[in-house]
């Protein structure tokens, strides 16, 4: 049998997801029978696939409904693969994720499922105030601090996160997304923020470049 | 021309005097009476005086009662947070499971004094400013609203997943949609500004949106006594444009992500565009600026009458200044006077 090549399995797991079709990217991620090298496949095959598919979005070419629908399927696929082949998932960095002020909590879900699906481990912070978002990830040693906004308000008080953590004399790295910095490509910037990206899917690359560039 | 004129001749798709423009200010107005957010919209005479000041100091063609996103919602339970530098919030969605959707009751608009307080700012601005410039009325479309009712999480897995729960709850927001919509317009509003976000290929496909979002617009459109425009809020609209024509509203509220002239030439003759201009941006814009997005907008969009220049998002953030939005209002003024003779054949 021909090799499949690792753009072909790309294209076949993201089909798959947005298809919402779970028995064929699971099929798709079992095919090599044991769990050896499986963190490897997720990062080499379902990561980009995932990122595809938040590329998409950002071009028009698929919907909202769509991202969560695959993000989600893809988390509850990662979730059973992992635990049947009894991997851990990746334990580091130490990350969090946080709604800022926002009860609007979907862009959180979306980025919390495209790490998990990438076979990260991510606290979840539910929602909170700029300070009480502070005080968890000190309390917890944070090491990436993840945060979702929907309104400019919410956004521009990253600045505040950002004054809290250094006031706490932590090296926090914070990585944030929503509307406002889609809409305003600089703005991460203006508030003290380590990264951002356009889409959930972003957030996976944009971790490992945050926390290859710590001290 | 008055204000109405000018509106009303570009919504023939002919060319009026210049390019109206509607800064789509809603909570401005509090900076005018010194007000806090909260204060400013506890009173209806602060928003009539508000929405007057503005129109005197910016010369735009619309008077906009728009109060907040979470107004609707609150007729439903649901909870509004004021925050001191942006426009309230919803709080926790007032249905926190989608059984509760089969209980849910229909709730009277006369009953929710946040509702009553619009219609009162509606009325009184109806008696003092006449009928030379539009009010423009806002309803959250019956597609759209169940974001702030259970969440956008929930409300996918509803309108994806449980097609008796959905249909049930659409039919209660429609019959909300219409009562709220013509108490708007018995109040003296001219139209109707319908937000229809999720509507957008941005939140749901195209088939999604035929199959399940355009019959409630159609349906609910239908039974609004006036005319309508429906509004994305920053959501791409090009691959429905002929789908949200059809249903009968007169003006589609486009965002900036997608190129403005290949949205003017989708609706040509067929609806008009009202947008594009970037909210968040101009928060930071120069006065240079200001006048080089206008001139972009106009003249991707003007010619030929069928557009009115506007933000994009359907609200002019709170951080946009005085400053910018006077850039924006004399550049629509300079570079939107008809004949466009400055845009040439292949645009600005």
């Amino acid at each position: 049998m021909p090799h499949r090549s690792d753009q072909e399995d790309i294209a076949s797991i993201r089909a798959a997801l947005l298809g919402a079709d779970y028995v064929t990217a699971l099929a798709l991620l079992r095919r090599d029978g044991d769990g050896s090298g499986l963190l490897a496949r997720i990062e080499q095959q379902v990561v980009p696939a995932l990122d595809d598919i938040g590329d998409a979005w950002g071009r028009g070419e698929v919907s909202l409904a769509e991202v969560y629908i695959s993000g989600r399927l893809c988390e509850r696929l990662i979730d059973d693969v992992l635990r049947e082949a009894n991997v851990s998932r990746r334990a580091q960095p130490k990350m969090a994720i946080a709604a800022l002020d926002d009860y609007h909590l979907l862009g959180k879900r979306l980025v919390h499922a495209s790490l998990r699906a990438a076979g990260y481990e991510v606290a979840d912070h539910g929602r909170g105030t700029a300070e009480e978002i502070v005080r968890r990830a000190a309390d917890e040693e944070i090491e990436v601090l993840l945060i979702s906004v929907l309104m400019l308000p919410s956004a521009l008080r990253v600045a505040e996160v950002r004054s809290g953590l250094a006031q706490r004399g932590l090296p926090t790295k914070v990585v944030v997304g929503g509307a406002p910095f889609r809409l305003d490509p600089d703005l991460w910037r203006q508030v003290g923020a380590d990264a951002s990206g356009p889409t959930a899917a972003c957030a996976v690359s944009l971790v490992d470049t945050v926390w290859k560039s710590s001290p | 021309m008055t204000s109405i004129e000018r509106v009303l001749t570009t919504l023939g798709h002919n060319e009026p005097d210049r390019v109206p423009l509607f800064l789509l200010l809603s909570m401005h107005g509090a900076k005018e009476l010194g007000l806090s957010i909260r204060d400013y919209f506890a009173r209806p005479e602060h928003v009539v005086e508000g929405q007057l000041r503005l129109r005197e100091r910016y010369g735009h063609d619309c008077y906009y009662l728009f109060h907040h996103a979470p107004l609707e919602a609150q007729a439903w339970g649901g909870e509004v947070v004021f925050v001191e530098d942006g426009p309230p919030n919803s709080g926790e969605p007032p249905l926190t499971r989608a059984e509760q959707i089969d209980h849910l009751e229909l709730p009277v608009v006369a009953d929710c004094a946040a509702l009553t307080g619009v219609l009162a700012a509606t009325s009184a601005l109806k008696s003092r400013a006449g009928d030379e410039v539009p009010l423009i009325g806002v309803v959250m479309s019956p597609f759209s609203l169940p974001v702030m009712q259970l969440g956008f999480e929930l409300y996918l897995q509803v309108l994806l997943e449980q097609p008796e729960r959905f249909a049930r709850l659409m039919a209660l927001n429609e019959a909300f949609c219409v009562e709220w919509a013509n108490a708007q317009l018995r109040a003296g509003a001219t139209a109707i500004c319908y937000f229809d976000p999720v509507a957008s290929p941005t939140i749901v496909p195209p088939t999604t949106y035929r199959a399940l979002g355009q019959p409630v617009a159609r349906h609910t459109l239908s039974r609004i006594e006036g005319p309508t425009a429906t509004h994305l809020a920053s959501g791409r609209a090009l691959p429905i444009v002929d789908d949200l024509a059809s249903t009968g509203t007169a003006i589609i509220g486009v965002g900036h992500d997608e190129p403005l002239a290949a949205l003017k030439a989708a609706a040509h003759g067929k609806v008009s565009l009202l947008g594009n201009l970037n909210g968040v941006a101009m928060c930071r814009w120069t006065g240079e600026q200001a006048e080089a997005e206008v001139k972009r907008a106009i003249g991707a969009a003007g010619p030929g009458g069928g557009f009115i220049l506007a933000e994009g998002h359907g609200e002019v953030p709170w951080q946009v200044t005085d400053d910018t939005l006077l850039a924006v209002a004399d550049a629509a003024r300079r570079w939107g006077a008809y004949p466009l003779s400055w845009v040439g054949d292949h645009g600005p």
